[in-house]
Formats: C-alpha cells, structure tokens, sequence
C-alpha cells in the first residue's frame, strides 16, 4: 500500500476494486464499514461477485470477468471530459499525461458499456464521485493482478490516483491488499528471481558486488532467474531438474493442476519443506518437517509495509525445525557456513543490505511494527509513500488499453470461472482446513451459480454437478446465489476434493508472470 | 477547536471541548469503573457504574460516559456518595447474576468480579426472580450463556458498529430483555461471522470462545504477542498458552488492527497440534516414505544438489519460498540459491 490501513478511514471516497475485502481481509473492510458509517465516506466496488462490500456500495459496477482495463479507462476518461483532474498536481509532480489521456479517449461510457457491461450512467456516477472526493483511495487486489492484463489493470489504477491528485497525502493512495501473511514481507527479502532485497535489481553489477562482499562468494548470477510459472515450465522440458520449495502446496495453488503435477513429476529431484505432508509434498523425495508460526521468532511484513514481530509461544513439534535452522543446516552441508545466533542477527544482516530496512532492528520492533521505508535508527518509519517525491523522481503515467482474456466463453464452455478465497479457509488450506471449527461452518467448496442458469440447467441447491474446462474437471455442490451474474461461475480455490485450479488456464501476464485465475471458460453438467 | 479546563478529584485538566469527563478522567490517569463502555464503540449510558458526583448538582450522579465536560467543572469520580451508589449498582447487577465464579470460564478477567472485589460486594441485598436461559452453544466457536448477561450491549454494538453485521440485538422488554439473533435462534443460524469480537468485548461471562473451555483461566496462561499467520493484515494477537499448547487467542488493543481479529486469526490455531503434523523428515525409497534422521535427510538433499549442479549448471536448480515464512527465512532462502547454489531461480507465491 502507498498508505496506511488507517487512511482508509479518512478517504471521503473509497474505490474498492477486485476485492473481496469482507471474506479475504475481514478486518480491513471494519475500516470500510467504520469509514462509511462514522465518517460519511461513499463506497464505489467494482466487482462481478455481490459481495459483501458490493451490497454496501454507494455505487457497485459490475463488469463482466476480465474487463477492468476498459473500466479504470472509462473511469479516466469521464474525469477528463468533465474536467475533474488534479491539473497542478499533474504538471508538477508527473509526466507522460498526454499519452494516458489519448489512450482513455476512445473509452467512452457508451464503449465501456459495450466492453463491460457497465450501464454507462453508473460509470459516469462513479467517475465524478472519484473525480470530485478531496481524498479518495484505492484499494485493490487479485480481482485486479490475476489475469493475462493484470499489469495493466494496475497501471490503469495509477493513472487515475494520479490524474486527481490522489496520491501522498493523508486518507489517498493505490492500496494493493496482499492476500498472505507475509506476501509483502517475501517480496522486500528478495524471493524474486529479478530482485536481491529490497528491490535492488540482479542485473545492477554494483548491488551484486555489494551483496557477493557482503555474503563472502567471489560473485552473484547476473541472468535474472525465472518465475514460477516458467520454473513449472522449464521442470516439464527438463531444464530445471531439482527444486526445493518451501512452504507452499503449487498442488493445490497452481493453476491447470494437471499440468503442475506433470511438471512436478518430471523433476529429477524434489524437496517439499512444510508442516503437512501436502498434495505437494507427496511428489517429494525429501520431506523436510517445518514449524508453524507459533513455534518461532521472526518477522511478517504486513499490507501497509509493516514489519512486525513473529514470537514463539509454543516449542518446535517433534523434530520439526523452524525453516530458517533448516536452510543454514542445508547450506552447511553444501560447505558454506551461515553463522546466525538467531533471526535478531539475520535481521541485523538484513537492514544492512536493505535500504528500505536499514533502521529495523528487534529491539525497535519490541512494541510495535515499523512501516518500511525505515532507512536509518533514528527513522520513525513511513506511513505514507510519495508524499513529495516519486520514487523515480515524476510520476510515470502509463497508457494502457483493454484486451480480452486469453480464454472466453464459447458454445463449448459458456461460463465465465471465477476463483477466489472465502472467509473461513486460507489459501489452499493447508492450516485451516484442520481447524474443526471452521470445517463444520465451511465443510466444502462450493459453486456460486445464478438462480437463472440453475433453473435453465434444472439444479437444485446443493446438487453435485461436473464443471469441466478445457483442462480438468471437477464435482462440486452448487450454491443458487445472485452473487454471481447470470453467465459467471464461482468456486474457491481452498478445497483438495473439489480443486478450482484444475479448471483454470495456465496462461500468464507477461510482466507480472501472474497466471489468469479470475478468467477461465467452463461448462456445468447435471449429473 | 475550543479547550475547556475543569477540575477531576483536585486535579486541573485542559481538554477539547465535547470530551467526556470519562475520557478527561483517563488522561489524568483516574481510572472510573466502567461495563458498558468502549472507546470505539457508540456510548449506550447502560450500566451507570461511573457515575461521578459534580459539584453543584445536587439531583442526581450522572454518568461520565455520557457527560460532556463544561468549563469550571468540579468532578469527584470517587466519593462516599458515589462509592455507596456503585456498590448498590452492583448489587443489582448480582441479584440476576450467577455466583459460579468456581467454574466460569471469565473468572479473572470478568469485570463485574473485579469490581465486586474492590467495592466489597459479596452478595446482593436485593432478592426476587432470576431469569433462567439455556446455554446456546450451537455455534463452533462462541458460547453463549444469557444469564451472565449484564446487558451492557457491547457485543451487539460492537457485531453493528464495527464489524457491520447486527447478528444480535437486545430483545423483550424490562426483566424480559435479552441479547437474541433474529427469531431468537442460535447463534450458529444467524448472519455470525465468527470474528469473535463479542467474546472480547463482554465484560462478563456470558460470551466465551468454545475452543478454549476449561483449558485455563486469564490467570494460568501466558500471553505471547505475535503476528497473526493468515492474511495480509498481519493482525497482532496473542496466542495464550498453557503448558506448552495454545488455549486460545486474546486482543492486543494498541494495534494497527485496534485488537480486531477475524474467525481465522482468533479461532484456527487448531492445525498447530494437528496429529497429522510432520514430526519427522520423510525421504522416499521405492514410492514410499520412511523416516530419517535429520543429518541423514540433509546429507541426501545436498549430495543431489550438488550432483545435479555438477552435471547441469546452477540453473538447473530452482527454489520456490513462501509467503507465509518469516522475512528471515526468505531472505536466507534466497541468499541460499544466489550465493551457495549460483542461480537466482527463486521466487514464491505472491501471484497465487
């Protein structure tokens, strides 16, 4: 987030788009809820799904799947027409706004309703209420980054917070809402294949040769590596051959699981670090027994660049080990010697070869989290970025335009899949789905389909039905709710008996590598 | 904004105009008995137990809840007076309430215990009908036991004003009114989301966290504060534990989250002793696992990395870290495949 979690409750319009934020960040949406009802804050959702924050919203713009690109576009290019943008801010602190207000041009509300569905005098609503808010904020999440377009979707979002000014100051701001504990935490440590921590490049010879000094090697790879889904790919024309993957069940989370399994299998050598032996691990030829949260000492990052404390309550099971013992036992092994007394003086390593964390240490962390850029000790943290500057010195607007998903509907599988999360399980639910309570509230995945396609198709609710992509096939119960439009499906992806990702299409954003969960084509069978 | 300076048992404040005297009270650090009380919550004015004298009203005790402070005020939050009428305000509280302090599940961090205590109030004065209520425990994780309700109305302020739902709300009326679900039905029939901020909020007994029962007390657990292992918010909780096993999870207030929590964070600790938990490393022979030692598992994995670097080059390795590991971890597991393996094929689940 370019903010804080508290801004959202001093935004006096609150553009939610691609989130689910009542089931997947529960208590961010009491901020919505407090933001609404407290502070008299209007609520734009744009989503296909009814959810909870939809039913909220003072205006719910319900695109069809797939087509956020053309609607953030629309959204610019009534603010434009009516004159809404932040011109000062526009001259003084961005560049390339020429390009962007071409591009949205041919976005016309008649035109996004063509592409979306959006009756065009709802969009325009929403684009003067945006356009007008003194402080108005973003959020979003993987409704907007899983598909084959999610980069653009995002650079769409950035071009409108900068078009009005929104940006930098108090209750403003582009708020990604990251789905897991520690997603952002991940991603600042350098577990990418382009980045060292802290977003310092690879390919940068000066930050290799700072890092191989550092680390004692006589130098770092120079070739980015690869993402993860071109790791599956690369295992399936044995160019990776070994793979260690730690924490993370690619089983149950990778889409067209048939094709991950293949590619898992090709593997000349696996190794799965977890707490269970998961859909994954099972493939493995060393299982190594991992510790939960409760069992270690350590650090999360959270959405709004928090890093916070991880503190163990309870002591390692059996010989299970926390992961960071486990690599610096492997490393060991393989001759080179990482000499930590604990992860107080990984931390210290960390900020100082992190900028962004250079003055995060335990004892500041002892009685609340410090929010990242926190470049020296004396530094308070930063609860808001590009308060004066960008990053990159001016704003970059970024045209973009609107292309269709990879897969649609057809004769053949005329439903629109969606994927998602619900509130009572985690990602493939691995932790929560041995959790009794939330198993009895929320025992099986189950398919979200219009009370009109269900009549058509003659399904009653809770009847086991076949829906089949291109790619698998899967029996799950039905669920009649108008929460999904006539047309769209939804299924989550938590449940290894009824897997979503064995329908979905192993198709990717080509910067972001992110694969198209939220856009795949399915048919519906009665059984 | 205008100040307005008035003066809490001798003490001169300065505080903004609208203040309550509570809240005045509270930056003096004078602490007032309170049950119906939150400062995020909406002010209800119900349970009346602090009530302060001021000088110049002679009518009544008002309730600092629900006083704004006026300039000159003169405040006393602890007088003869006021003490003799919160002792009577307890009284009445305990005519309807159970005594089974033995066995409750609050015993420790009920506030209606804690008060009786420091008013000396051991038993009510006042005697009559009680009301008598079935315990709701329908729903996985909240127990609900309607004659430990003091009626302070937190739990259906708070499932209204901050977590949006109105699962509850009061119901009937004088001696007949009760917290109740829409149609009276259990709480696992209602709109519940299980945050469990009801639980939190209830200054008594009479809402409890299921999972936890009978497994101990405020008094017998640690509370560790950490972070919660679900989603992104990276809510602080803390995890309670007693001999060595998690019992429960309580709020950390002062918190970016404001000690809110959702179902996962305050109830699916549960997988942390599942007996399916790995215990040991697993190495396969011939398509099956069997056990092994730590050193022998360790050994294995480095001779076929290194063996498969020889024969291929370091890019013929790959890992895939996580997002639900700590920053140390990712951070080493990256330097593990940069410095030690040569490769930067190293990503995690970020898109998934």
């Amino acid at each position: 987030m370019t903010n804080s979690i508290e801004d959202i409750e001093k935004a006096d319009v609150i553009l939610a788009a691609g989130t689910n934020t009542t089931e997947a960040h529960p208590v961010i949406a009491t901020r919505i809820h407090k933001a609404i009802t407290r502070h008299g804050a209007k609520l734009i959702v744009v989503d296909p799904r009814k959810t909870e924050i939809a039913s909220k919203a003072h205006i719910w713009l319900r695109p069809y799947p797939g087509t956020n690109v053309a609607v953030f576009n629309g959204l610019l290019n009534v603010i434009i027409a009516e004159g809404l943008t932040d011109d000062e801010f526009i001259s003084q602190r961005t560049e390339n706004f020429e390009a962007v207000a071409e591009a949205v041009a041919p976005y016309t509300p008649e035109e996004v309703e063509r592409i979306s569905g959006i009756p065009a005098e709802d969009l325009i609503a929403a684009a003067r209420l945006y356009g007008k808010a003194k402080r108005g904020i973003i959020l979003y999440a993987m409704g907007v980054t899983q598909h084959s377009t999610g980069t653009d979707g995002v650079f769409a979002i950035a071009n409108l917070a900068m078009a009005t000014g929104n940006i930098g100051r108090e209750g403003t701001g582009v708020s990604p809402l990251r789905g897991q504990n520690n997603v952002q935490g991940a991603c600042d440590m350098g577990a990418l294949p382009n980045f060292l921590p802290g977003y310092q490049k690879v390919s940068d010879p000066a930050v290799r040769e700072k890092f191989a000094k550092a680390w004692g090697v006589p130098s770092l790879p120079d070739k980015d590596g690869l993402k993860l889904g071109e790791i599956m790919a690369a295992a399936y024309e044995g160019k990776v051959r070994a793979l260690y993957v730690m924490g993370e069940n690619l089983m149950l989370s990778e889409p067209y699981i048939a094709h991950a399994e293949a590619c898992l299998k090709k593997l000349d050598f696996l190794v799965v670090q977890d707490l269970f032996l998961t859909e994954t691990a099972q493939l493995a030829d060393v299982v190594l027994p991992a510790v939960s949260f409760a069992e270690k000492d350590g650090t999360f990052t959270n959405t709004e660049r928090r890093v916070c404390r991880v503190r163990r309550a309870v002591s390692p099971r059996g010989k299970a080990k926390p992961d960071w013992e486990i690599i610096v036992a492997l490393a060991a092994k393989m001759g080179y010697e990482m000499n930590y007394d604990g992860p107080a003086s990984i931390m210290e390593e960390i900020s100082r070869l992190t900028p962004s964390y250079g003055g995060i240490t335990y004892d500041r962390l002892e009685k609340q989290g410090l929010q990242w850029p926190c470049p020296d000790r004396d530094h308070p943290g930063t609860k808001r970025l590009h308060a004066e500057r960008f990053s990159r010195g001016r704003g970059l607007f970024t045209p973009v335009t609107y292309k269709k998903p990879a897969e649609l509907p057809d004769e053949q599988y005329p439903f629109y899949l969606v994927t998602g999360r619900i509130l009572y399980h985690y990602h493939t639910g691995t932790m929560s789905r041995r959790v009794k309570g939330l198993n009895a509230i929320a025992p099986c995945g189950l398919l979200e389909i219009n009370p009109a396609d269900a009549s058509k198709l003659g399904i009653q609710d809770g009847e086991v039905v076949r829906v089949s992509s291109r790619r698998g096939s899967i029996t799950p119960a039905v669920r009649i709710t108008d929460r999904v439009a006539p047309g769209v499906v939804f299924i989550s992806f938590h449940y290894r008996e009824v897997a979503a990702n064995a329908l979905t299409n192993a198709v990717y954003d080509p910067i972001a590598g992110i694969p198209e969960f939220k856009v795949s084509a399915v048919k519906i069978e009665k059984l | 904004m205008r100040f307005v300076s008035l003066t809490i048992d001798g003490r001169q404040v300065e505080v903004a105009e609208g203040t309550t005297v509570l809240e005045a009270a509270r930056k003096l650090g004078i602490e007032i008995p309170t049950l119906c009380y939150d400062n995020d919550l909406s002010i209800a004015g119900a349970c009346r137990l602090c009530i302060v004298e001021v000088e110049g009203n002679n009518k009544n005790l008002p309730a600092s809840c629900a006083l704004p402070v006026a300039e000159g005020m003169v405040v006393h939050t602890n007088s003869p007076k006021v003490r003799e009428a919160r002792k009577i305000i307890l009284e009445l509280l305990l005519a309807n309430h159970p005594l089974d302090c033995l066995t409750c599940e609050a015993n420790g961090r009920c506030k209606l215990q804690q008060y009786c205590y420091e008013y000396g109030v051991k038993e009510s004065r006042f005697s009559g009908e009680r009301r008598h209520f079935a315990i709701d425990d329908n729903h996985p994780f909240i127990e609900r036991d309607l004659e430990k309700c003091i009626l302070c109305g937190k739990c259906v302020r708070v499932c209204q004003e901050v977590q949006g739902v109105g699962a509850i709300d009061y119901s009937g009326r004088g001696f007949d009114t009760k917290v109740a679900t829409f149609m009276d039905r259990s709480l696992a029939d209602s709109p519940c989301v299980s945050c469990g901020q009801c639980i939190y909020m209830c200054p008594v007994g009479a809402l409890t966290a299921k999972p936890s029962k009978g497994k101990g007390r405020d008094f017998e657990v640690t509370k560790v504060v950490t972070t919660c292992g679900y989603c992104g918010v990276g809510c602080q909780l803390a995890l309670n534990v007693k001999d060595d096993k998690i019992v429960g999870v309580t709020n950390v207030p002062d918190s970016h989250n404001q000690g809110y929590l959702c179902v996962k964070g305050r109830f699916g600790y549960e997988f942390v002793d599942d007996p399916e938990r790995l215990t040991t490393p697993l190495i396969k022979e011939n398509g099956k696992f069997r056990e092994a030692s730590w050193e022998e598992a360790l050994d294995l994995v480095a001779q076929k990395f290194n063996e498969i670097r020889a024969k291929y080059g370091p890019d013929a390795l790959a890992g895939v870290s996580s997002a639900r590991v700590t920053n140390e971890e990712n951070y080493l597991f990256q330097k593990f495949f940069r410095a030690v393996i040569g490769t930067n094929n190293v990503d995690h689940c970020a898109r998934l």
